[in-house]
Formats: C-alpha cells, sequence, structure tokens
C-alpha cells in the first residue's frame, strides 16, 4: 500500500491527517509492516498532553516494543481505546480504524517540518 | 576426570584443520602479562570414585533431619518428599534442557511449567501465576517493585510487621538503589497516604500467626496502594484464597511444594496477581496457543516485559527461574491432589497444636501470642529457670533440631506432617529433663 | 483434527484428565482425625478447596514421561547454543547434591552440625577466587542476573563510602539484556556506547564517555561475537583512571579457565554462572547459581553472610563488616554449589585449563568448518564461540536465520542462539562447548550443508520447517494477543 497522498508524515513513521485544527495521529503501513502482528498498545489518556517528537505510548509485537513518538504538539481531545482490545487494527487497517489519538493542535506551524506522501516514500526506500 | 570426549590424536587434527600449530595461537589475543604462567592454585583433578568419597564425606560432617529431627521451619520446612517427584526430576530431558526458548522441542518444561502455573492459581485463587522467581524474598521485592509500575507515580513500600526478617532485609537491600522506598511498622494506619504504591502483608506471619489480614487489605485499596499477600503454599489448602481477601498480588515462599530444604537454596519463589495488573508481571510466563497444524502447544509469551527485548524498560532483570523446582511443585501438587494437601496441612497443624499445648504443659514454655490463631508453626518462650543456650544445646545433642530461636528465649517451632508421634514424644521427654 | 504423533505429540494437562475421587498420595489417616480448618482459622478457613488435579499415580507417571519425550536436553542431543554454555551435566554432581547430607539440611541449624556445608562453600569461595584473580566471593547470587544486581549495589556502596555518589553506568551495545535491566534495578542510568565494526570496544567511544559521574562499566569478555578484546588492559585502565569500577559478565568465562584470570585483566568484579562453566544443569531455565567475585576494596560490601574459617577449623556464617545487606534468603543455591564443587574436585587445575582450550579448539574447528557453508560475521580466530550470518541467504534465497534453526531440529540438533548480537544481521551463535564429540561436530556441519542446499533447491520446506518435532511452529501472536495462562476449568457435571 502507498502512502496516502492526503496525509503528513514523520520520521518516525506516524502519519497526520489534519482537519481545521485538529488532527488525527496513526502509524504508516510502512511502520506496522516492520513491526509485524501488535498484541498490545498503551495508549494516552484524553486531555494529556502530547510533545511534538516525545513518546505518547507503546506498541508491542511478539518480539519487540516500540515507542509512538508524537509528529506534532496538542492536546488529546479522543483516542482510539477500541484498539486496546484489537490492536491488531493497526495492522489491517493502519490508515483507517488504525487510528490513535485525536490532538487539538497547539503549534499548526509544526505541520510544515512533516514529510508529505512522496518524500515519505523516499524516506523508506 | 573430565569430561572432554576428544582423544589427544582428534585434538592434534582439529588443530591442523584450524591451521594452528599449538592450542596458544588461539589465545593470541589475551595479552601476555595478563596470562597464568602457573596452574590455578585449586588442586589436581580426581577420579570419580575419589569425587564420591570425598563428598560422601563432607556431607556426613552435616548432621541431616535423618538424625536431628526437624521442627525448624520459617519458609523452608522438612516435609515428605513423594518418591515420584524425584524420579521425574532426574529425567535428563527436563533437567538438562535450557529455558525452553525454542518451544517445538521444549513442550515437556513449557507444559510441566503451564500446569505448575493453574495449581499456583488454584491455591492463591488469582488469575495469573509466573514461572517461578528465585525465592519468596526475591518474589516478594519484585511484588513492590511491580506495585510501583502500576501505581505509575508511587514508590513508596509498606510491611505489615511480622514478614520473615530475612525477607525485611533483601527488601532494604533492594531499596537502597532508590527506585522504592521501604518502611516496616506495627500499626500501618498512620503511613497510609496516597504515595504509597503496595503493602505487604504476612499471611501467616514469621511467628505462624494468621492475623486478621482482612482489615489491612481494605485501608491499602482505600489509598489506592496494591495489597500484597505473603503466603505459605501448604497452608493455603486451609486458608481462604489470597484472592478472596481481595489482595492483588500474592507471593511466597514455596519449596516445601515437593523440594529439599537442600541449606534453604535453591527456594522457589511463587508469584501470583490478578488481572486488572497482569501486564506488569515480572518473570516468564507460559501460555497456551496452536501450532501451525492446529494442534495445542505451549510457549513463552508476553516476552516483551522481559529484559532480552526491552533491556533497560523490562519489568525486571531476572532472567532465570527455578523451572526445576516449578517442576517439582507441580508434580507434588498432583500427586497429593486437593484432599491430599488438605491432609498434609492438617496433619502438620494437629501434630503442632498438640505439641504445642504439651510444651505449655510442662511449665517449661510461655505462649507468646495465647490468643493468636496459628497453623502449624508457633513461638513460644522458654520460662524455666535453666539458661536456654543449654536447653537448645541439650535438644542438639539428643538429635532434636528443635526450631529457630527468637532473641535469648523465643523458639519458633514448626511441625510438619513427616513428624512422627515418636518424634513428638522426644521433644517433651527432653523438655522434661530440665524442668 | 491435525495429524500428530501419537506418543510425542500434544496431551491433555493432568487438570483436564482430573476425575473426582481419584488419588495418588495420602496422609496416613490417624494423623488428621479430630482436626478441623474451620477450628483452627475460623472466619479465615478455606471454604472452596483449591481444585488441584485428582489423579493416580500411574497417571502422573506417565504423564510426565509423555512430556519428558517432547523435550530436547544435553542428553537428547548437541545444544550449541552460543553464550549458554550448553555442555554435558556430569552425574556424579546430581549424585552428591542429593546426598542426604547436603539435601535434608535446614538454614536455621547452627554452624557446630552444618560444618560440611560450610566446610564445601568456604572451599569453593576459595576456588572461585582464584579462578577469578579477585580475592573476595559471595555465593548468594541465584542467578547471572542477580549476581550482575549484587554486583552494582557493592559499587554503589563503596562509591558512597568514598563520598562519591555517580550515577551512570557504560554498556557495550552487544552486551546481553540482563545488563541493562540489572543497571536500573540498581537505581543507575544506562549510557549505551557503540561497538567497533569487529565487535570489540571502541576505545575512543568508552574514553569520551566515561567522567566522574560514571560508576561502572560493564563488559563480557570473551565478548558476545565470541572474541577475546585485546585492548583489555587499556580498557579497564581507562575505567580506573575515572575512579569507576570495571565489571566483567562472566557468561563466557569457559573461553579462559586457566588461561587468564578477570581480575588479572583488571575487571573489579566479576560473576559466575556456575550452571553454564560449572557444570550445573539448566534445568530447563534454572535454579542456576551467580556468584560473585569481587577486589579487596569491595569486598567488605559483598552481601551476608559468607563463610569464615577461625584458627582452630572451624567454619562460621559471618557478615562482612560493610555489608549490602542480603539480596535473598540464606546462602545461596547450595545444590546447585554442590554440583560445582564436584565438578571442580573432578578437573582440578589441568582440567579446567582443558576444559578452555577444547572449547576454544571445538569452536574454531566448527568455524572453519560452517565458514566454507555460510559467512562467519568476523573470520578471526574465536575464543569459545562464533557468529554466522544468514543475512545473504535471506536476500538470496528468502530464508532466515529463524529457517535455519528451525530445521536444524529436523536433523536433531538444538538451533545456535539467533538473532544475538544484535549488531550482525541475521546473527546464529554457535557455542559447541568442549564436550562435543568431533564426529557430532561434523554431523553438525554436514546439517547446515544439506540446510543450505536446501535453502536454494525447496526454500518453503525452511519456512515450514520444523516438520518432523512433537509440535510444529506455534501462533506466538495469539498467546500474546489473548493470553492463556493457566488451564480454565470448568465445574459442570
Amino acid at each position: 500500500m502507498g502512502a496516502p497522498t492526503d496525509l503528513k508524515y514523520s520520521n518516525d513513521h506516524e502519519w497526520v491527517r489534519v482537519e481545521a485544527d485538529q488532527a488525527t495521529v496513526g502509524v504508516s503501513d510502512y511502520a506496522q509492516g516492520q513491526l509485524g502482528g501488535l498484541v498490545f498498545i498503551e495508549l494516552p489518556s484524553v486531555g494529556d498532553a502530547l510533545i511534538a517528537g516525545e513518546a505518547f505510548g507503546e506498541v508491542e509485537s511478539v518480539k519487540s516494543v516500540s515507542e509512538l513518538i508524537a509528529p506534532v504538539s496538542g492536546e488529546i481531545v479522543e483516542v482510539n481505546t477500541a484498539l486496546e482490545g484489537a490492536p491488531e487494527t493497526i495492522n489491517n487497517d493502519p490508515y483507517g480504524a488504525g487510528w490513535i489519538v485525536k490532538v487539538a493542535l497547539s503549534e499548526p506551524a509544526q505541520l510544515d517540518e512533516l514529510l508529505d506522501a512522496d518524500a515519505y516514500e523516499q524516506h523508506i526506500s | 576426570m573430565n569430561y572432554i570426549p576428544v582423544t589427544a590424536d582428534e585434538r592434534e587434527r582439529m588443530l591442523e584443520r584450524i591451521g594452528v600449530s599449538a592450542v596458544d595461537e588461539l589465545f593470541s589475543d589475551i595479552p601476555k602479562s595478563a596470562r597464568l604462567s602457573h596452574a590455578l592454585a585449586i588442586g589436581a583433578g580426581h577420579e570419580e570414585l575419589e569425587v564420591q568419597t570425598l563428598l560422601a564425606r563432607i556431607a556426613a560432617n552435616n548432621r541431616c533431619s535423618d538424625d536431628l529431627i526437624c521442627f525448624a521451619g520459617g519458609g523452608i520446612y522438612d516435609r515428605y518428599l513423594p518418591a515420584l517427584v524425584d524420579n521425574i526430576l532426574q529425567r535428563p530431558e527436563f533437567f538438562t534442557a535450557y529455558t525452553p526458548y525454542q518451544p517445538e522441542v521444549s513442550q515437556g518444561t513449557l507444559q510441566a511449567i503451564f500446569e505448575f502455573q493453574t495449581g499456583i492459581c488454584e491455591l492463591t485463587g488469582l488469575d495469573v501465576a509466573n514461572a517461578s522467581m528465585y525465592d519468596g524474598a526475591t518474589a516478594l521485592v519484585e511484588a513492590a517493585l511491580m506495585a510501583c509500575r502500576v501505581t505509575k507515580n508511587r514508590s513508596r513500600v509498606l510491611a505489615v510487621a511480622g514478614l520473615h526478617p530475612e525477607k525485611i532485609e533483601t527488601i532494604q537491600t533492594y531499596s537502597a538503589a532508590g527506585n522504592f522506598s521501604f518502611e516496616t511498622a506495627a500499626e500501618i494506619g498512620p503511613l497510609l497516604d496516597e504515595t504509597v504504591a503496595a503493602v505487604l502483608i504476612p499471611y501467616p506471619d514469621y511467628h505462624g500467626i494468621i492475623a486478621d489480614v482482612s482489615p489491612l487489605i481494605e485501608a491499602a485499596h482505600q489509598v489506592g496502594a496494591l495489597a500484597v499477600l505473603d503466603c505459605d503454599p501448604v497452608l493455603l489448602s486451609l486458608l481462604k484464597s489470597p484472592a478472596e481477601l481481595g489482595a492483588d498480588i500474592a507471593t511466597g515462599e514455596a519449596q516445601s511444594l515437593g523440594n529439599p530444604m537442600s541449606l534453604g537454596g535453591p527456594g522457589l519463589g511463587m508469584f501470583a496477581c490478578s488481572e486488572k495488573v497482569m501486564r506488569q508481571i515480572p518473570g516468564r510466563l507460559v501460555g497456551k496457543t496452536v501450532d501451525s497444524q492446529g494442534n495445542d502447544a505451549y510457549v513463552l509469551t508476553l516476552a516483551t516485559r522481559e529484559q532480552h527485548i526491552r533491556r533497560e524498560k523490562a519489568t525486571s532483570n531476572i532472567c532465570s527461574n527455578h523451572a526445576l523446582n516449578a517442576l517439582a511443585a507441580g508434580v507434588y501438587m498432583a500427586a497429593l491432589g486437593p484432599e491430599g494437601l488438605r491432609e498434609v496441612a492438617l496433619s502438620s497443624c494437629a501434630k503442632a497444636h498438640r505439641l504445642h499445648d504439651e510444651l505449655i504443659g510442662t511449665g517449661l514454655f510461655r505462649d507468646r501470642y495465647p490468643q493468636a490463631r496459628y497453623g502449624y508453626e508457633f513461638i513460644v518462650d522458654w520460662s524455666g529457670s535453666e539458661s536456654f543456650d543449654a536447653v537448645y544445646h541439650d535438644l542438639l545433642e539428643a538429635g532434636i533440631l528443635p526450631g529457630i530461636r527468637v532473641g535469648e528465649r523465643g523458639l519458633l517451632i514448626a511441625v510438619t506432617e513427616k513428624r512422627s508421634e515418636a518424634e513428638l514424644g522426644r521433644f517433651l521427654e527432653e523438655v522434661h529433663a530440665h524442668g | 483434527m491435525a495429524e500428530t504423533n501419537a506418543y510425542r505429540g500434544p496431551r491433555p494437562t493432568l487438570y483436564e484428565t482430573s476425575r473426582p475421587g481419584a488419588r495418588c498420595l495420602r496422609c496416613p489417616p490417624a494423623s488428621v482425625e479430630g482436626i478441623d480448618a474451620v477450628e483452627l482459622f475460623g472466619p479465615y478457613a478455606r471454604t472452596t478447596p483449591a481444585a488441584l488435579p485428582e489423579v493416580s499415580e500411574i497417571e502422573i507417571m506417565r504423564h510426565y514421561a509423555h512430556l519428558a519425550a517432547m523435550n530436547f536436553g544435553v542428553d537428547t542431543g548437541s545444544y550449541p547454543l552460543g553464550s549458554c554454555t550448553m555442555k554435558y551435566n556430569p552425574r556424579i554432581n546430581e549424585w552428591a547434591a542429593r546426598l542426604s547430607g547436603f539435601a535434608n539440611i535446614h538454614p536455621a541449624q547452627p554452624d557446630s552440625t552444618l560444618q560440611g556445608a560450610l566446610a564445601l562453600i568456604h572451599e569453593l569461595q576459595k576456588d572461585l577466587s582464584e579462578i577469578a584473580g579477585l580475592p573476595g566471593v559471595s555465593l548468594q547470587p541465584a542467578a547471572g542476573a542477580h549476581g550482575e544486581y549484587t554486583a552494582l549495589m557493592v559499587f554503589r556502596a563503596a562509591l558512597k563510602a568514598r563520598g562519591d555518589a555517580r550515577r551512570k553506568v557504560i554498556i557495550p551495545d552487544t552486551a546481553h539484556g540482563t545488563n541493562p535491566a540489572s543497571v536500573i534495578m540498581a537505581g543507575y542510568e544506562v549510557v549505551t556506547i557503540p561497538s567497533t565494526t569487529e565487535g570489540l570496544v571502541d576505545l575512543e567511544a568508552l574514553k569520551e564517555a566515561l567522567d566522574s559521574d560514571t560508576a561502572a562499566f560493564m563488559l563480557t569478555n570473551p565478548n558476545t561475537v565470541g572474541i577475546f578484546d585485546p585492548q583489555i588492559l587499556e580498557i579497564t585502565a581507562a575505567v580506573h583512571e575515572v575512579g569507576a569500577f570495571a565489571y566483567c559478565d562472566g557468561a563466557n568465562l569457559n573461553a579462559i579457565l586457566g588461561i587468564t584470570r578477570p581480575g588479572d585483566l583488571g575487571f573489579d568484579a566479576l560473576h559466575i554462572n556456575l550452571h553454564k562453566t560449572f557444570s550445573s544443569p539448566h534445568g530447563g531455565g534454572g535454579p542456576g547459581a551467580g556468584p560473585l567475585c569481587v577486589s579487596a576494596e569491595l569486598a567488605p560490601y559483598l552481601p551476608g553472610p559468607v563463610v569464615a574459617c577461625d584458627e582452630e577449623g572451624v567454619f562460621h556464617r559471618v557478615t562482612p563488616e560493610k555489608s549490602i545487606g542480603r539480596v535473598r534468603t540464606y546462602l545461596g543455591n547450595f545444590g546447585v554449589l554442590v554440583r560445582a564443587y564436584a565438578y571442580i574436585r573432578s578437573n582440578g587445575a589441568e582440567g579446567l585449563r582443558a576444559v578452555a582450550e577444547q572449547a576454544v579448539i571445538s569452536a574454531n574447528y566448527l568455524r572453519v568448518t560452517l565458514g566454507e557453508i555460510l559467512p562467519v560475521a568476523y573470520d578471526r580466530h574465536c575464543m569459545h564461540e562464533f557468529v554466522l550470518s544468514a543475512a545473504r541467504l535471506k536476500s538470496e534465497e528468502g530464508v532466515t536465520a529463524l529457517d535455519i534453526a528451525k530445521r536444524l531440529l529436523d536433523y536433531g540438533f538444538h538451533p545456535p542462539t539467533i538473532y544475538f548480537p544484535l549488531i550482525v544481521a541475521e546473527a546464529l551463535m554457535i557455542e559447541p562447548t568442549e564436550t562435543e564429540p568431533v564426529a557430532v561436530l561434523d554431523a553438525l556441519a554436514e546439517a547446515f550443508s544439506n540446510i543450505v542446499e536446501e535453502a536454494k533447491t525447496d526454500p518453503d520446506l525452511l519456512r515450514q520447517a520444523p516438520l518432523s518435532t512433537p509440535v510444529r511452529r506455534l501462533d506466538e501472536v495469539s498467546a500474546a494477543r489473548s493470553p492463556h495462562l493457566r488451564v480454565i476449568q470448568t465445574f459442570c457435571s
């Protein structure tokens, strides 16, 4: 699956979908493929601050643990708690039902530092 | 005697194949100045016959429970070891195997541990038990650390008075690293607040007492701390389970489930917890799954908690479990079954209470806690006129290890199902001789 | 239902075959008369019995015979598991540990009744001290990781006594995972430094990282790629230069027994895995023992008790004067200590040196032989182990180190350690130990050769492997997604 062109990407393989001053964050298809079958996710809570470049949760596969690194800063307004019971959703639908958090952006200018789909494809090739 | 199967000729052929003329060339990376120029000063090797003679002689320099009737406990008990347990333990497929990282050829170890985990869950009533820890003390340390992780920003651990003194010392050593603070108190009420991660509660305590633990568990929960019960697995067959009492974690020294005393090591650290805190459980866990053909199979699971993956973020640095001791415990629990284990515990309690009453009846011992409930271990104080040192010494001479000394006059006595009427009689007779 | 091997295939647990009323052992009935749990414990009496299995003795024996047949041990076949030293477990050691004078002694017995056991411990302390080249020894740690932790706490206490609290511990990126975990447990911060392309300590990076805040540097030497770091004297000197301690992870001690001593190399502390180097069995994961050996400066801080001998030749348990305290109950895993003691007496000085020599010869022999089949990660003389890389095979044939490992099971060999150390792609780490006959080493090489051939002709076969084991590859993902960690018993009639 190619990286959807309507999203922005971080070097740490998170994607961001921007709608007005709110952003949805998830992990890329490439990243879920590298991780393999996910078995556990540790999610933040609504109201937590997201700080670009810092970890906001963890995903585990059978033999690895990876931190989720925030691509942008803001306050978490919604968390996809359905993932707790079914982390494999990230494997099956990384850009759709596998979204992780929604954030009220505090520094929208950070979006300019993210990669577009082409640049991200370059980054992972 | 060494165990190298390679002959001198074969060794030469191997060196030739490697392309060196002498073995020293293979050690050329070791700085010359640091190489040993002399043989290690540990003496020459011996043939098996000599080693056998030597070890038999050393062993004979100990007085063991064959000729020193054991009334000592404190977590390590002289219980009857069913003949089948050691027979199974001596199967080399079990004892010469490594940790079951290759599940396709380790189903024996894995399933045996899965059954052990099940038995510990049944005894404690809790949802999850790990594959074991080193001993009861390190299990308690791990419980303290786990509670800090579960309660996130908390790092105070309280212990109710009465924990085994060596367990307290062990927790103190670990707390010196600064990851958590540790306090112990007779009355924990005033110390409890929302900075407390765990309350450690003995059940029974070091003096054998089954205290009223429910209010302590409740008090811990009221401030959001975890309640950890430190238990005796054999007595759990008669006692309300930690789960029923509301405990979050149960630990204990489980040597007495089918393992010899062996000077107190290797022991068997028992560790169980409720499902809601399971993700933070330390140590190895065996889970059931299927293989590619759909067959039932077992595997080490939730490995991401462990240090080979998480490294500095691991839930614990513990790598080994005491798998062989856990195997013994699994066999023991099956060999006794629910009724048999109750009988072992009841028989021990019956004998302990009889010995207790008769010792008090001599007028030479006083009950330290006259109103307390106890199982098969209790504490009395010598009240005779002779010095207790002399009495203790005479009892040893007469072939009786009367218990663990606690202070100048105190004696902590454990009676297992293995002690015969005649042995109890000898103990009393010797005591009477000092009346 | 999938086809299974009736003898070795899956078998229900005893909890599932339990039948109400079936019994194995009982207590003599007279001993339990006239006593009742409610009377003893009142509100704390159990009302629902623990649902342990109800089975007869023959069922138990057949059950465990069956389980044993599904296991692979050193006695089953060659076990070249790198870093684990899966050597033969001599039977005299097992016999000794089971002597009643060792198995049936209680730790609360007074020293006067334990002179044999204390003498054995005292002598083992001396033996290990001599082998390590370090004067202080505590036999208390129960395993390697426990020894690491104990050492770090000893460092902490010694630094505190110097009035010099420090915060960090340096570890190379090739270290065993227990090293960083132990550092955290001991309240220090981990600083990881990279290794050279040869897998050796990057001396410049180390010097860069070392400062007055460094408590210790932890190193496995010989290292985890099987190479003895030739810069070792410079490394330990650099560590001492900033007032830090040099720690040796003794996992690979087997290669240098009687050849050199960690103390002579400048290390201040070493843990020894008795279940690796000194032949006590691994037991399917333990019990082991991880004695800690330390320098004279550190000896007063060791956990107590240790065993001392007075002028009259009487042995006593004593606590070192500035001891960090206990790290567990009692004296250590005594049963394991007895086995190691017997092993040292059997081998003696010459025997232990022969162990190291043969372990190194056998590893190099296999390295040369296997190097013709798969590339060796560091193609030079190795110590007791070496690392192969299946990276090329993976890119050419799509066959991984894991596939090779699993296929080896079909050839009757336990696989090597795979994917460790992390710095070698598709790593296969091989440690034959000194106790394998040459014919077995040759057979292992032949198996590798066949497997690499199969990778070219029938790679799918390797991806399906193993085919002949009691169970096939496992679904580890569902095991972790919905953990099923005990028998769930149903109480329907």
